[in-house]
């Protein structure tokens, strides 16, 4: 399962090391951010427990004692908005670098800057 | 248990298409399957706070990503191999996986986690901090720093955005040199034309 | 060009309604359901993108403008910070949950927690709408400029 999830890391950094093009560096940057997101989720995932929510009228002993890790989901949902802000980021750049090269090669792009 | 190694091999197959295909909003739209396979996986990994942002995030991240691809010239570029990068990347990811395989024997088993501090936010959270959702109790109550330095760095974000694309600052150029519209390097473009 | 088809339109028309509504209600339960400031701001700004996408920019800039929502961002991440400022003030720590929690599982419960989530809900909603605004206008300012 672990083993999966880091297939999933090692695709984006292969994307990230050999395409050319921007957005396939940036969409390899999407993939490890997905990946990484799930691997804290899979770590804390116990199983056969519930959803960190207590209902009304739950014991509390029991909750505790079958919920899932309730941490790993604060920080990760915390994460993917930081992550959407970044690839906001990474878009400007991109529409930036575009309307000064023409291009969205970045080998043309180091060629074009001599 | 199955479902989850169905739902990962789905996503998978959906970042080698995202990644190789040479029609850039296809790849885009594959980006999107991914995303939309992860919710799915968290809400069967009992996180639906997680599986809500994730699906709405992924929607907005679509529209971000379609608008850079919109208006280019996608084909022409992909069209020469670059083999010493491929090369090399192919090398780094063979490595990285070896040693993933050889640093997953410290963690602990999937669905068996280690829940220290975990176990008591779950027994106490609710009667001290009064919040059913223990996630919240923990972003807002337990860890508000984490949160508070999310808002600053979105802000930050925002701000590079606005900055980078501004269009103000620049006119002043492309009045001068029509063709060229940069503002740091304007004379080095110059030169090289 | 203003926007896109009609059948677009009064689909957009129908829609965004509930769309706000079921953001705010996710932002306003967010301690007793599963959702919170988080979701619920992105739901919210994706409300007025749709008004952006399917209508033009220019009616999304008259409903809610780029100042105002930078003004409402900085005011959300601002009372967020205020309600830590207060913490401090009357119980000695930064950001602690000072208010009577109340009993659990009521509207009006858990102290400072719907206080933050509302803040962190108008905070991402109005930051992440003020990108795309950017990415947009100022992208197809410059393009058309481009192409003149």
């Amino acid at each position: 399962m672990y083993i999966l999830c880091t297939v999933l890391f090692v695709i984006g950094i292969y994307s990230i090391i050999a395409k050319r093009h921007i957005v396939k560096k940036i969409i390899g940057m999407v993939i490890i951010e997905y990946s990484v997101n799930l691997f804290l989720i899979l770590v804390g995932y116990k199983a056969g427990g519930i959803a960190p929510i207590l209902a009304k009228g739950q014991d509390v002993a029991e909750f505790a004692s079958k919920g899932v890790d309730p941490l790993p989901q604060a920080l990760v949902l915390t994460s993917i908005v930081i992550g959407l802000g970044t690839l906001a980021l990474m878009a400007a750049l991109a529409i930036r670098l575009y309307e000064k090269y023409n291009t969205f090669d970045m080998s043309e792009i180091n060629r074009l800057r001599g | 248990m199955t479902v989850f190694y169905v739902l990962m091999v789905f996503m998978i197959i959906g970042a080698i298409v995202a990644v190789e295909t040479k029609n850039m909003l296809s790849a885009v739209i594959a980006v999107g399957a991914v995303g939309v396979g992860a919710s799915v996986i968290f809400l069967f990994l009992r996180a639906p706070d997680i599986a809500i942002t994730q699906v709405i995030v992924e929607v907005l991240s679509l529209i971000i990503l379609i608008r850079v691809t919109i208006r280019a010239d996608n084909y022409a570029i992909e069209r020469r191999q670059d083999n010493f990068a491929n090369i090399v990347g192919l090398v780094f990811v063979g490595l990285f996986l070896v040693f993933a395989f050889w640093a997953y024997k410290g963690l602990p088993e999937f669905g068996n986690p280690l829940m220290r501090v975990s176990s008591s936010y779950l027994r106490e959270g609710t009667r001290e901090t009064g919040a059913a959702n223990i996630v919240a109790s923990v972003i807002l109550d337990y860890r508000a720093y984490d949160t508070l330095g999310e808002a600053i760095v979105l802000f930050t974000s925002i701000l590079g955005a606005f900055v980078i694309l501004r269009p103000k600052g620049r006119k002043h150029t492309s009045e001068k040199d029509k063709g060229s519209f940069g503002i740091i390097e304007d004379k080095e473009i110059k030169g090289s034309r | 060009m203003e926007g896109m088809t009609k059948i677009v339109k009064t689909v957009a028309r129908l829609v965004i309604g509930f769309i706000l509504l079921y953001g705010a209600s996710i932002v306003i339960y967010g301690h007793i359901t599963p959702g919170g400031g988080f979701a619920g701001g992105v739901f919210i700004s994706i409300a007025y993108v749709l008004i952006m996408l399917a209508f033009s920019k220019k009616v999304a800039m008259r409903k809610l403008s780029n100042f105002a929502a930078s003004l409402s961002d900085n005011l959300g991440a601002f009372s967020f910070f205020i309600i830590g400022l207060l913490g401090s003030i009357f119980s000695g720590y930064f950001l602690y949950n000072f208010i009577n929690h109340g009993t659990p599982f009521r509207l009006v419960s858990a102290g400072t927690i719907p206080l933050s989530n509302i803040a962190i809900g108008v905070k991402v909603g109005a930051s992440l709408y003020a990108i795309l605004v950017a990415l947009s206008i100022y992208g197809r300012v410059l393009t058309e400029k481009e192409e003149e």
